[in-house]
């Protein structure tokens, strides 16, 4: 994926020669070096961007625009403030032209499976982060996607809070059979949610390893959390990515 | 605790509000005397009350102030639609914005007011020439908010929607109008008091109608309590009109966290 730059200046080649693939119900977490072009990945996969070369696929139809199997979460909740909750929450029932009792009723469920149904009629400043946070992944579950993008989705919430989406999200992910890649540059995170991680390299950035996680409950990263395997894995992400190592500590910008 | 601070506040300022009003109405009346200043240049306000009810009573008073503030509404609608309007089209079309923005700066620069004898020449001593100088006036206000409101709308709500597959309408009507609203009823504020600007600038040019022909009719008699209620007046249409964009403002954006005190 090469961007043009303007005039005079030239583009960034922000990813090159990545390839890999998600199996159907599969969690795949991506980490790497900030400005590795985990980011571009994610606009590749959810249409918003064409690649320069080369392309991306979802359930064997090949990416070109926006679609409906495919929906994103980013660190921001982008919760509309004008909205109710449930009207944020059928947001994109709405934009796909649900028929309105159906979309106000799958996104009642949806609150409701998140213990967040009492807060329906609220707007989304009355909501502390971590309450809406859960309806941006409310939102994006309402379309019944296959896939989901997920980006850095928990990197601004606190630890405590944190911990408690990431069980709601793998609990989901797990009980709907949902496909999702997940990038973070929380190298726990990645362990605890992932069923493998894709280890990128800085700018250009490619795929430089790949590591599967052999450990049981993958829909309980709070049970994943008492194995003492996770400290392994992390070690090994940490020796892959060469955080410590003098010669790599600068992160490109 | 912090509601109770808030309360205090309130009152303590409003009760400073109405202290000072009482002084101000006390310098009006006796101040003019005690400073030995001559009434035709000011006059106390017992003399300027007499004349408004005179004015009531004989020179239609309620008449123009009704025509200057039909003015006012017609200029402001207009104005503030046109404003609306273009802004979102310019906001949405960077080519266009980039071609037309060396004109709309210089109209911009250009004091509108002056235009108010070329309308009359166009029109005539109509009620038009008054309402044309208005939209003029808050054309650009609003036009300028709305643009900067829908350049700078958050760029990762639009990949939302898009990324939910949202058409250009969709995206417009579900993410750039409603985010522009705030920016938008803070345009609508500065134009509600430019419009009676526009419209008096236009009475006083020419014509027989209005507040603005009032202030002037008194200014040639010498009769400087007329020019007084004639300003009073003005202020009052003006006050009315921005409190209706306020209050349509605090309908609107509902939504927005409470600020406690928010002002005017």
């Amino acid at each position: 994926m090469h961007f043009p730059g303007d005039a005079g200046r030239p583009g960034i080649l922000a990813i090159r020669e990545v390839s890999f693939a998600l199996a159907d119900g599969e969690v795949v977490a991506l980490i790497g070096p900030s400005g590795c072009g985990k980011s571009t990945l994610l606009n590749i996969g959810s249409g918003l961007y064409a690649p320069s070369e080369g392309a991306a696929f979802v359930d064997g139809e090949r990416v070109t625009a926006p679609n409906q199997h495919v929906a994103f979460m980013l660190q921001k909740d982008l919760l509309l403030p004008w909205r109710t909750i449930l009207d944020n929450v059928a947001f994109g029932l709405e934009i796909q032209r649900r028929p309105g009792a159906a979309r106000i009723a799958r996104a009642h469920e949806l609150l409701a499976s998140l213990q967040l149904d009492d807060f329906a009629n609220h707007y989304p400043h009355q909501l502390s982060g971590g309450m809406r946070q859960r309806v941006a992944l409310a939102r994006t579950l309402a379309v019944d996607p296959s896939v989901l993008l997920l980006d850095e989705p928990f990197s601004a919430v606190d630890a405590q809070t944190r911990m408690v989406l990431q069980r709601d999200l793998a609990r989901t992910l797990k009980q709907a059979g949902k496909t999702a890649l997940l990038i973070t540059h929380d190298l726990a995170e990645a362990v605890l949610m992932a069923d493998r991680v894709l280890v990128m390299s800085p700018r250009p950035g490619h795929i430089i390893d790949e590591i599967r996680i052999e450990m049981p409950h993958r829909d309980d990263p709070i049970a994943r959390r008492q194995q003492a395997r996770l400290g392994e894995y992390a070690a090994m992400l940490m020796q892959r990515l060469h955080i410590g190592e003098a010669a790599a500590v600068e992160p490109a910008a | 605790m912090e509601a109770g601070r808030q309360k205090s506040m309130l009152r303590r300022g409003a009760a400073a509000s109405a202290a000072l009003l009482v002084v101000f109405l006390a310098a009006g009346e006796w101040g003019p005397g005690l400073l030995g200043i001559p009434p035709f240049i000011v006059p106390p306000l017992s003399t300027i009350a007499a004349e408004g009810l005179r004015m009531w009573n004989v020179s239609h008073l309620a008449f123009h102030t009704a025509v200057t503030f039909a003015e006012v509404v017609a200029g402001f609608a207009l104005g503030s639609l046109l404003g609306a309007m273009i802004g979102y089209l310019l906001g949405m079309s960077p080519a266009a914005e980039l071609a037309l923005s060396p004109y709309i700066l210089a109209l911009q620069i250009a004091p509108k007011v002056a235009f108010a004898p070329l309308f009359i020449l166009w029109m005539g001593f109509t009620v038009y020439p008054k309402i044309l100088v208005a939209v003029l006036i808050v054309f650009f206000p609003v036009m300028v908010n709305v643009l900067t409101a829908v350049r700078t709308v958050d760029r990762d709500l639009v990949n939302l929607a898009r990324a939910f597959t949202a058409s250009r309408a969709q995206v417009f009507w579900k993410i750039e109008f409603p985010a522009s609203m705030p920016a938008m009823f803070a345009g609508l504020r500065i134009g509600s008091t430019l419009a009676v600007v526009g419209v008096v600038v236009g009475e006083l040019v020419g014509g027989n109608m209005g507040l603005g022909y009032l202030l002037s009719f008194g200014e040639g008699q010498g009769n400087t309590p007329m020019v007084f209620v004639a300003i009073f007046m003005l202020t009052v249409v003006g006050g009315v009109a921005y409190l209706a964009v306020v209050l349509a403002e605090r309908r609107v954006l509902h939504y927005l966290p409470a600020r406690g005190y928010q002002g005017f």
